[in-house]
């Protein structure tokens, strides 16, 4: 399916949707045809926010974070998220807060279609007093005091992978994070991919997602750029660095967005755009 | 007894974060399962690994379990990781089994705040609601502070960072002090040790407050207290820190050097 269609048809204004990717295979394709249509007051929900939430927050199409850890990998502050937090621009951001322990086992409890997870965290901190989504619970076996957090269920998922085969199963393989807890844990599920092949290879650490619990799996080669897809391409760290300046200011920031990101037609001539300018590296 | 002047000259010159790095690496037993945050923690598990502690697993959150990378990652899922990694698990995996599971000896942890309980805060600066600065958040901070078996924490030290009010509590140290860790059911002993550009904080046996036990070489307590925010216990038995061996500062520079030649090299 056509990515456009797929997006337009499947994420409406006001849904719940998760891209997911943990530093790897982080779906920024799909993220930027989230923004070029224009969907509004969207619940994000994501572990890592990292620069693909930063794009959609700056430009306005959030109302809601649900994550674990906010920051630019390596490099520093995510500045549109920030200022979205601490300035309320270009709209305020509601957060809902967690660890990644919590995040993992809110996706595992999801998938599960069970009400809730229980994890022994979280007590002690200030997380608990904030977060409203953090509730002590007592094992009615031992006795013992543990914490609860309730399920996600997105209402869409969209995860990047290497390849699918012709039937729609799809392939990840690397480091392969929470992506299958995630698309199991929605209603429905969009995949980009690096290709489509006639058999799936067995790699190392592999997931395979079943046609079955897939909506729609669109070819976008170099989707994750500038995250990275494990045997295709590497993460471009310097792009990642590079973000730091491009984002740091509101105006700078909505140029660049105007220029290669509403200004293009898909994420091909996005990566052209960007060549152009000497942004990315290869 | 010679001044730190001729002690210094006699050595190799060495910078104080190179010695905070070597400092918390030594602390690195060979063989432990080590679960590693990005940044500090990251460069001292690697030099513990290419120096004294060959056999020592470095656990990423990213789900990397035997992770060896040559050069160190920008991110905590740089595919360098799962390269040569013993296995790759799922994030809940690596949460629910591995660290929650108890199967972790070490967690090296970072902060951006401490207070004398070695509680840490990496939420925000200012008030939650309305923060001066917005931090990244938790991660995977909380629980690896709660079920790691122990835990190392690494960071500079500035009195902006050694304050004596946490404005946020994101990961738990020893609480309040005393025994009131114990009375959150956590299973893991909590911080055993902080390293810092300036030397080595433990907590003492009793009231679990950090106490100044080791100063690096040329550093004066006065200075140490100086950047600390809150009365500062010291050790009765204050050691100086060894300074760094020829072997580790070369193996030290060697991995940065790579690291940095690497980020070029996938720049050009």
């Amino acid at each position: 399916m056509d990515l456009k269609e797929a997006v337009s048809s499947l994420i409406s204004d006001g849904d719940s949707v998760a891209l997911e990717g943990f530093t790897h295979l982080i779906p920024f394709a799909a993220a930027h045809e989230i923004i070029r249509q224009q969907k509004k007051d969207l619940t994000l929900i994501r572990m890592t926010p990292d620069l693909v939430y930063d794009q959609i927050i700056g430009m306005g199409c959030a109302g809601k974070l649900i994550f674990s850890w906010g920051g630019n990998p390596g490099v520093g502050s995510l500045h549109r998220f920030r200022d979205a937090v601490e300035n309320g621009w270009p709209c305020p951001l509601e957060i809902e807060e967690h660890s990644h322990a919590g995040m993992a086992n809110r996706y595992v409890a999801g998938a599960s279609r069970l009400p809730f997870a229980v994890l022994r965290g979280y007590k002690g901190t200030d997380l608990s007093r904030v977060t409203e989504t953090i509730a002590p619970i007592k094992c009615p076996f031992t006795g013992e005091e543990l914490v609860a957090v309730p399920a996600i269920n997105p209402d869409v998922a969209v995860i990047h992978a290497q390849q699918s085969d012709r039937k729609g199963n799809v392939a990840l393989w690397g480091i392969v994070g929470i992506q299958k807890e995630a698309a199991l844990s929605a209603e429905s599920v969009i995949v980009t991919v690096e290709e489509v092949v006639d058999e799936i290879e067995p790699h190392h650490f592999q997931t395979v997602i079943p046609h079955v619990a897939v909506d729609a799996v669109c070819v976008v080669p170099r989707g994750a750029y500038p995250s990275y897809a494990h045997g295709y391409y590497d993460r471009d760290n310097t792009f990642y660095e590079a973000w730091d300046g491009i984002s740091r200011d509101r105006e700078t920031f909505m140029e660049w967005m105007e220029r290669h990101v509403m200004g293009v037609e898909d994420y091909a001539s996005h990566l052209k755009s960007i060549e152009k300018e000497g942004i990315v590296s290869r | 007894m010679r001044s730190h002047q001729e002690e210094k000259s006699s050595r190799m010159d060495y910078a104080a974060d190179e010695m905070m790095s070597i400092a918390a690496a030594r602390e690195l037993r060979d063989g432990v399962l080590c679960f590693v945050g990005i940044g500090l923690p990251s460069e001292a598990a690697n030099l513990a690994r290419k120096t004294h502690a060959p056999n020592c697993m470095l656990i990423y959150e990213s789900g990397t379990i035997g992770a060896k990378p040559e050069v160190l990652p920008l991110s905590i899922g740089d595919g360098e990781l799962a390269e040569h990694a013993d296995s790759v698990v799922t994030v809940p995996e690596i949460f629910n089994y591995w660290l929650q599971g108890g199967r972790i000896d070490v967690g090296f942890l970072g902060a951006a705040q401490i207070d004398r309980y070695a509680n840490i805060n990496t939420t925000v600066i200012g008030d939650y609601q309305k923060p001066k600065v917005r931090l990244p958040g938790a991660g995977g901070a909380p629980e690896i502070a709660a079920s790691a078996k122990e835990v190392i924490i690494i960071l500079r030290h500035k009195r902006r960072a050694f304050v004596e009010n946490l404005d946020f509590l994101t990961s738990v140290g020893h609480y309040k002090g005393g025994k009131s860790r114990e009375g959150l059911g956590y299973t893991g002993a909590g911080p055993t040790m902080v390293i810092t550009d300036l030397g080595i904080l433990r907590p003492r046996e009793e009231s679990r407050e950090l106490e100044l036990v080791a100063v690096h070489p040329g550093v004066e307590v006065d200075q140490v207290r100086e950047q600390t925010g809150w009365d500062l216990a010291v050790s009765d038995d204050l050691k100086t820190t060894s300074p760094p061996t020829e072997e580790e500062l070369g193996v030290l520079r060697e991995l940065r050097r790579k690291t940095e030649a690497a980020r070029k090299e996938g720049a050009g």
